[in-house]
């Protein structure tokens, strides 16, 4: 459909034009154009990612370049898929990114759909909603277990005045039951935004014209709703999923700053994990195996994600 | 969009909706107004309970980020009275100032590699987004698709390989490594969002002047460059937010020369005890910047999100 | 390993050219934690720079991110630091890995010897491997776990006179854990002066050391042994031995009964903050805070007093903290680097270090006559010293370390499992660790 005259100008012209003009021919100036970026992605992203496929199947240590380093073969995935903890920690992981994701949704959208009244100056009030995602997560995750604390964090004392709890009664990061909410609620609040954002441009992006059909059609608020508003979103709101979902899959500067994946290991998502293993306890083979073992289940459970969503798309 | 559809939210609607709305945002606010207010607090007044919302400002948190300091003897301190209102502070709580502290080089670290990296993946991803734009390049979709896929990877899991090339290479902990490895990072949203936009720019226009005897790349540079260049920015201003908030590289990177201010500022420590203050001074001095460009530019930088979002 | 040959080689002609200081001004980075005795040792360095013509500066980073960032500089090779002030626990690595510069022949030319330090710290701070004279750093900071209390509590009669009924004891120092235990609890959510009160700030920080370097402490005192003393890396019954789960449950009942709420994750500075606001009775903490207690304007002087650890039922013990200073095998200037460590050898630097407030461990400061009496905390400083037992310093210790902070926090501060449990797992990771490193 996009093979307009224009492209077929574009095919026949420039070659032409080009050899008149003693330039550089056009495959001359497509590859110096991407080459330095394909080169340097290919030496920050494929080189590495090789390297860390090959060190997978070793015993190195980063920090121990004295010691032999000899080839254990599947050893180190079979050593992270049989061990417990870090069962425990993707399921503190997934904890994380349902939960977020769901208040991130429900939040996300409500929001969207309210600023979608057009109300007098809701582009302003927009901004300051954004203004969250826009800083630094370690940054604001290091000021907020400063607002976590009992007593003294503006937290506990705001609970306190609408529920009458006593502030010095809880706390949300020292405790094993209520920590796990405790980075669910920051990163909500830092990327509700995000989804809101997604999903306004959904809204904007339904005609009017179904709306006034629907209301020719006498249809209810309620069923316009149903059957307009929200199919039409829903690609949208999908998106908006995947790509929130891959962020908190990945997450760790909030976390790490915040709790630092305790306490126990309560909040102890993957990476910090990862992070324990490969900086500081410098199993650099393990943790390269671990690694490639997070990539593949991102990368899988994100093309399978996908699928779905080019199905509901098709729709 | 026609103001005047059926569809237009009624009167009672819109102040529903806008209580609401507004109700939230003052919510989201509060934690960030609280950071700008506890910078301007005494220690005993940000740790008071209940929290205090009335105080008398004080500059100690803003001194206290910029300095370091030490305890002194009664009878020093009496020798060597206060010359300047930043020393007067510091001695009324028994202390000297010892020398200046390392915000301001980390700062600056943040300001070289944010905008050192942002120029160069602006510059890059022009290039390549023209050229994956326009012409005809084999397996364009799988390139397109394998610079996207990088961003997938969780920071930490490449962190390990680059930790050792660093290390080899002599990049460790320079301003240089951190420049490349932030372009890198940013290159695939920056090929991505702006390959969007020049795809909007009509080629008719490249077209013309080749026929009035540009070269292509003279076409490129003086037909193309200026209409993508609102694009152009403000995938700059999304290149430089990343670098400038990004921690996990940063933290496990570099140490001293070249640590930018997200690693910095959470280990602010006073003597004894976390100095709040200070550290709210340095998020505040940090936060700020990124605050007034995201309100002051908000058209192109909220298009830009839900652009990049939604074109792939 | 060749490297070590080279510097050994510069180390002995840096030493027989010392002679000849301020010949070429070198700028030196000295590497630190960022605390009160690093911006002791600023002042003190002052002294170094006049007299050499070289220019000192300082990269202090604070406790919970030191050994993260230090290990991490020193494991990326980086140039940042040229002499180290690296913790107890990390000589192990320095030396196997080859951080640092071996300090031997470096000693002898100069004349300094290691038997005028207190022994605990030359095993503690500078020997690997351990028990042999090999030395990769000289002592600079001599530090232990020790408490402080709020004195001027204890000494008020009705707090006193309700003691002594309750325990049919004076309120006084404790001297056995168990004392402590009591005390604790008889704190715990008092009311003094109108302000409700804690039992005690204790180590619960789980990120670094932190939870390590407190239950130690009790730990030792029930019997913990790191290994079997007849056979290295022997840990099975030693480790985990029912005297072990009976030291890690009493920790767990000071965390339950007696500590501030929201003390879930706290480590040196907490503690100091609960202390000197005026939450809690107790704080366990290194002897580095002592001056900075002394010299407070709210709980200083007569109002704290100072105790070495407790002891246990099995034995009598501290956990030994502090540092020695090494020289940096990546450094550009290692001539000028030992020429600073020679400086602070010298016995009238050390003397002026102790009254800065840095804890030489040099014997003629520490048995000087006047030593004792010259600080408040200066007898409880020596007391401590002479009972100290330190964690691994293994060239694996921070997998050790780590495997110990994420077995104790779980138990302790999380509440899952028992005691014996969470040995047990420790054990198997040691042993995991152990097998890793070939050595059993």
């Amino acid at each position: 459909m996009s093979e307009t005259v224009m492209d077929r100008v574009a095919k026949a012209t420039p070659t032409r034009v080009a050899r008149r003009i003693k330039g550089l021919s056009d495959r001359a100036i497509a590859w110096i154009f991407v080459a330095p970026t394909i080169f340097l992605l290919l030496a920050v992203n494929i080189f590495p990612l090789i390297w860390t496929i090959r060190l997978s199947f070793t015993n190195f240590k980063a920090n121990r370049p004295n010691l032999d380093v000899k080839w254990i073969g599947l050893r180190n995935y079979e050593r992270i898929l049989t061990d417990s903890d870090i069962w425990i920690t993707m399921q503190a992981t997934a904890h994380f990114v349902f939960w977020t994701l769901f208040f991130e949704v429900l939040l996300g959208f409500a929001l969207a759909w309210l600023i979608n009244r057009k109300f007098r100056g809701n582009d302003l009030w927009t901004t300051i909603i954004v203004l969250p995602m826009m800083l630094s997560p370690a940054v604001v995750g290091n000021f907020w277990t400063f607002l976590y604390q009992p007593q003294i964090g503006l937290f506990n004392y705001a609970i306190s005045f609408v529920t009458g709890i006593d502030p010095t009664s809880f706390s949300m990061i020292g405790d094993v039951a209520l920590a796990p909410w405790s980075i669910v609620i920051v990163d909500t609040w830092m990327w509700t935004p995000f989804v809101m954002l997604i999903c306004l441009a959904g809204l904007r992006s339904i005609p009017d014209t179904i709306y006034e059909a629907a209301e020719c059609d006498r249809a209810s608020a309620w069923r316009q709703f149903w059957t307009i508003t929200v199919p039409m979103v829903l690609p949208f709101l999908m998106l908006a999923v995947l790509f929130r979902g891959i962020e908190n899959f990945k997450m760790f500067d909030l976390v790490v700053q915040l709790t630092g994946g305790g306490p126990g290991s309560t909040t102890e998502l993957t990476s910090i994990n990862l992070k324990r293993e490969a900086f500081e306890k410098w199993r650099t083979g393990y943790s390269s195996a671990y690694a490639i073992i997070l990539f593949v289940t991102v990368f899988g459970l994100a093309s399978i994600y996908v699928k779905a969503l080019n199905k509901v798309k098709e729709r | 969009m026609s103001s005047f559809s059926v569809t237009e939210p009624s009167i009672q609607q819109k102040w529903i909706a806008g209580t609401l709305v507004i109700g939230y945002a003052l919510i989201t606010l509060l934690p960030l107004v609280w950071i700008l207010a506890t910078g301007f607090k005494s220690s005993p007044d940000s740790i008071a309970y209940p929290p205090k919302v009335t105080f008398q400002p004080s500059l100690e948190g803003y001194v206290n980020l910029f300095t370091t300091q030490m305890r002194q003897t009664p009878q020093y301190l009496a020798e060597h009275p206060p010359g300047t209102w930043y020393e007067e502070i510091v001695h009324n709580k028994g202390m000297v100032i010892a020398g200046p502290s390392r915000f301001g080089e980390r700062f600056m670290n943040s300001v070289i590699i944010g905008f050192g990296s942002t120029f160069l993946s602006v510059f890059l991803g022009t290039l390549a987004a023209y050229a994956f734009s326009r012409y005809r390049i084999p397996l364009k979709d799988d390139l397109l698709f394998f610079i996207l896929s990088t961003r997938m990877m969780p920071p930490i899991a490449v962190a390990i390989p680059i930790f050792l090339m660093f290390r080899s290479l002599g990049l460790s902990d320079t301003h240089l490594g951190m420049i490349l490895l932030y372009t890198a990072v940013n290159l695939s949203l920056s090929v991505w969002l702006l390959k969007g936009f020049i795809d909007e720019i009509p080629r008719e226009y490249e077209e013309a002047a080749l026929i009035d005897g540009y070269t292509r790349f003279q076409a490129f540079y003086k037909v193309v460059l200026p209409q993508a260049a609102t694009g152009i920015a403000s995938t700059a201003i999304f290149c430089l937010i990343f670098s400038w908030n990004e921690y996990a590289f940063a933290v496990l990177l570099t140490s001293g020369t070249a640590q930018t201010a997200p690693p910095f500022i959470p280990t602010i420590i006073g003597v004894g005890g976390q100095d709040w203050p200070a550290v709210a001074a340095g998020a505040t001095l940090f936060l700020v910047p990124v605050m007034v460009f995201t309100i002051l530019l908000r058209k192109h930088l909220l298009r830009g999100i839900t652009f990049g979002a939604v074109r792939k | 390993m060749k490297t070590h040959h080279l510097w050994a080689a510069t180390a002995l002609t840096a030493a027989t050219g010392l002679a000849a200081t301020g010949a070429r001004a070198d700028d030196l980075t000295l590497c630190w934690a960022a605390w009160d005795p690093a911006n002791a040792l600023i002042e003190l360095s002052k002294d170094f720079e006049q007299k050499t013509g070289n220019t000192m500066s300082f990269e202090f980073v604070p406790w919970p991110n030191f050994a993260d960032r230090m290990l991490n500089e020193l494991n990326s090779g980086g140039q940042l630091c040229d002499l180290m002030i690296g913790d107890s626990q990390w000589i192990g690595l320095g030396a196997e890995a080859g951080h640092y510069i071996k300090l031997n022949d470096f000693f002898e030319a100069n004349g300094i010897t290691m038997d005028d330090f207190i022994p605990a710290t030359v095993t503690g701070y500078a020997e690997w491997p351990k028990g042999t004279p090999n030395y990769w750093a000289l002592p600079a900071f001599g530090d232990v776990v020790g408490w402080t209390y709020r004195k001027d509590w204890f000494e008020r009669p009705e707090l006193q006179a309700e003691f002594k009924e309750k325990y049919g004891r004076d309120l006084t120092a404790p001297e056995t854990l168990d004392e402590l235990m009591e005390v604790a609890k008889f704190f715990q959510n008092r009311e003094i002066d109108g302000k409700t009160v804690y039992g005690a700030a204790i180590y619960t920080e789980r990120g670094s050391e932190g939870i390590t370097m407190g239950v130690t402490n009790a730990l030792y005192n029930y019997g913990f042994e790191y290994s079997n003393p007849e056979k290295p890396y022997d840990l099975e019954g030693f480790v985990n031995s029912p005297e072990a789960a009976k030291g890690l449950e009493f920790y767990k009942e000071l965390y339950d009964c007696c500590t501030p709420p929201g003390s879930s994750d706290w480590y040196m500075s907490e503690d100091i903050d609960a202390y000197k606001s005026g939450q809690v009775a107790l704080q366990m903490n290194f002897a580095f805070i002592w001056p900075g207690v002394n010299a407070d304007p709210n709980v200083g002087g007569d109002k704290s007093g100072y105790f070495a650890n407790p002891a246990g039922p099995n034995g009598h013990f501290a956990q030994l903290g502090g540092q020695g200073i090494s020289v940096v095998s990546y450094t550009d200037s290692p001539e000028a680097a030992l020429d600073y460590i020679k400086w602070f050898a010298q016995p009238e630097i050390q003397k002026k270090w102790w009254e800065l407030g840095g804890y030489s461990a040099l014997n003629a400061v520490v048995e000087d006559p006047g030593f004792a009496t010259s600080q408040p905390y200066a007898q409880t400083f020596l007391d401590s010293m002479a009972i100290v037992k330190d964690f691994w310093a293994e060239p694996s210790y921070a997998s050790l370390l780590l495997a110990m902070q994420d077995r104790v926090h779980k138990y302790v501060i999380a509440g899952e499992g028992t005691a014996q449990g969470a040995l047990d797992g420790l054990v198997e990771d040691w042993n995991e660790v152990f097998e890793d490193e070939g050595k059993i």
